[in-house]
């Protein structure tokens, strides 16, 4: 009897704990549902449809695919533009704020103001400003070649030049590299002295400290670094839109995939083909994330707990 | 290795050669990070000289500082392009980005408490795919989204842009509270209990005052990602009297030639000003408090 009055109890207990929980979650759920979930549905929907904003999405099967594919020079001319961005940026990104996280790390009085003044231009990396100062930076008349002048190298526009208006865009996303090297800084924090003074008593030079102990001790900071960058720059879309004035030019050369999408969607109003475009990316992301997970537990080492 | 020449007791000479030795060293060490640091914030300093540099004599010129000031960029600039002038984007952009930090901050603390501190059906599934949408490229969402505010004619307005704060849509932070608050000693919210407090006095009286720094690391980047934002207002905005500041400048960029190139540095160095400023404050929060939950 009196355990059954107590299993009721408890019952009501958990049953008036999850309602409350739900009023917690409320919003979020609201939101997962309406502005993600629902969306996400709608998008693989679509990605089969001929869909213009106005009346209904007209179900065309695999032909956006197959135009995508097949023929439209500019969606593959986009996919290169970003391939050399995302190829070039992310491993840059990660190898300099990694090796100018290690130079930081060795401490000194001043240490706290070069990282402050590093991490400065990373909140601006994705300003409207900094893409405006950056066609100035890579123009004609620009600061590059006004440095260059001097040593007889100054070229032409950077930025009109199809073969280097891409680098530029790349430049811009390696000069914000503050923030993954401060995450990396902190990585490096955690490291114990202790582990690099039995080395050192092993007779271990740095160059075997930096492979034997720096690295896998950072590994899954690594892990996380690479995720996160990857993806960022995958999604890049204001400094291609600003550089290039919203054309993704010279001939597409700055068409990042990101913008090419907006373009379908927002100014052809091709919704269906930006929602096929939207898809395929995600497969490709997914499958990058997914390589990253598979591979970690070869090269990313968590510390015995 | 400086023991060992303590030890025996170094001449005059080789003192000296060891002091030069340190002050190498120290030039060998700070050196290469000035010079990253001058090329960094180079351009930057740049604009700041050129935006007070008369017309567009700054252009195709290296030295910061120009040969004669003048403020003339920025009351052309702030006069903006037809009627409407850059302290309306200013006072839009300061209003989104500050009614998205009162919905960034509702939404996400509520739902990391929940996740934290509650028990609750499906809990790990909820919590799995709050981490799968931090990995979500937002391009798989955008378009349906336009549909959505389209078919409740809300383009043009700015619900498009602040509705989806208010329902934790930026999971990011979310998750990053949920870390913060599962820090905080399960014991504080016992005792409570104990005391007679249900949820939602533990959640105000207890959990938000520990959670500040968490608050305001949300808060800021909060601040600094709507301040930035190109993309939304691109798609929703069409009116100009309600544009941001970034739309306005992309849209100065547009209008002016050369002539007003100035003018577009000094309204660039204007739109800046609000991130330096918070970066000025809040510059602890950003570089070490980040590090530790990763925030970009």
């Amino acid at each position: 009897m009196s355990r059954q009055v107590q299993d009721a109890d408890e019952r009501r207990l958990a049953r008036a704990e999850t309602l409350i929980a739900a009023a917690f979650l409320g919003p979020w759920l609201l939101g997962l549902v309406v502005f993600t979930l629902g969306p996400i549905l709608v998008s693989l929907l679509l990605a089969f449809t001929d869909y213009d904003l106005n009346g209904m999405p007209n179900w065309i099967g695999l032909d956006n695919f197959r135009e995508m594919f097949f023929e439209d020079p500019r969606f593959w001319r986009s996919v290169r533009a970003t391939a050399v961005y995302v190829g070039f940026s992310v491993p840059a990104i990660l190898v300099f704020s990694l090796a100018v996280a290690i130079v930081l790390n060795r401490g000194s009085r001043m240490m706290p103001v070069y990282r402050v003044l590093i991490y400065m231009p990373s909140l601006m990396g994705s300003s409207v400003a900094v893409a405006i100062l950056w066609r100035q930076v890579f123009g004609r008349e620009g600061l590059l070649n006004a440095a260059l002048a001097p040593l007889g190298l100054a070229g032409g526009s950077w930025i009109g030049s199809p073969s280097t208006a891409i680098y530029t865009l790349i430049a811009l996303s390696v000069w914000a590299f503050g923030s993954t090297m401060v995450i990396f800084l902190a990585g490096l924090r955690q490291i114990p002295a202790e582990y690099y003074e039995a080395a050192r008593i092993d007779g271990a030079g740095p160059v075997r400290q930096f492979f034997h102990i720096t690295l896998p001790s950072l590994s899954p900071v690594m892990f996380f670094n690479a995720i996160m960058v990857t993806v960022h720059c995958f999604q890049a879309f204001t400094p291609s839109y600003v550089v290039s004035q919203g054309t993704g030019g010279p001939v597409d050369s700055t068409l990042l995939y990101a913008l090419y999408l907006y373009d379908k969607a927002f100014r052809q109003l091709d919704m269906g083909y930006a929602s096929a475009m939207a898809w395929l990316m995600l497969a490709v992301l997914a499958m990058l994330t997914g390589l990253f997970f598979a591979t970690s537990r070869y090269w990313v080492h968590y510390g015995e707990r | 290795m400086a023991n060992a020449e303590q030890i025996s007791e170094p001449g005059v000479a080789q003192r000296l050669l060891f002091s030069r030795s340190t002050v190498a060293k120290k030039l060998a060490f700070h050196g290469p990070i000035v010079v990253l640091i001058v090329a960094l914030l180079y351009p930057m300093l740049w604009l700041v000289g050129a935006s007070f540099a008369p017309g567009s004599s700054a252009v195709g010129s290296l030295p910061i500082l120009p040969e004669r000031a003048t403020l003339d960029n920025y009351r052309d600039g702030w006069a903006g392009v037809g009627n409407i002038g850059f302290s309306t984007y200013f006072v839009n952009s300061m209003a989104i980005s500050l009614i998205s930090i009162v919905g960034n901050l509702f939404s996400c603390t509520m739902a990391a408490y929940a996740f934290a501190r509650m028990e609750f059906p499906m809990k790990r599934t909820l919590f799995a795919l709050l981490l799968l949408t931090i990995l979500l490229p937002n391009q798989v969402t955008v378009i349906p989204q336009y549909i959505i505010f389209n078919a409740l004619g809300m383009v043009n307005t700015y619900g498009p842009l602040l509705i989806p704060k208010f329902t934790a849509v930026d999971a990011f932070y979310t998750f990053l509270l949920v870390q913060f608050i599962r820090g905080i000693p399960q014991s504080l919210d016992e005792a409570a209990r104990i005391d007679g407090c249900g949820h939602a006095r533990i959640f105000f009286w207890i959990i938000l005052p520990l959670c500040l720094p968490a608050l305001a690391t949300t808060a800021v980047f909060t601040f600094i990602y709507s301040w930035n934002d190109f993309l939304g207002p691109l798609l929703y905005l069409n009116s100009p009297d309600l544009y941001t500041v970034p739309l306005g400048l992309s849209q100065f960029m547009d209008a002016t030639g050369r002539s007003m190139i100035g003018s577009l540095f000094a309204m660039s160095v204007l739109s800046l000003v609000p991130l330096v400023v918070i970066f000025a404050v809040a510059q602890r929060l950003l570089t070490t408090g980040i590090a530790t939950t990763g925030a970009k």
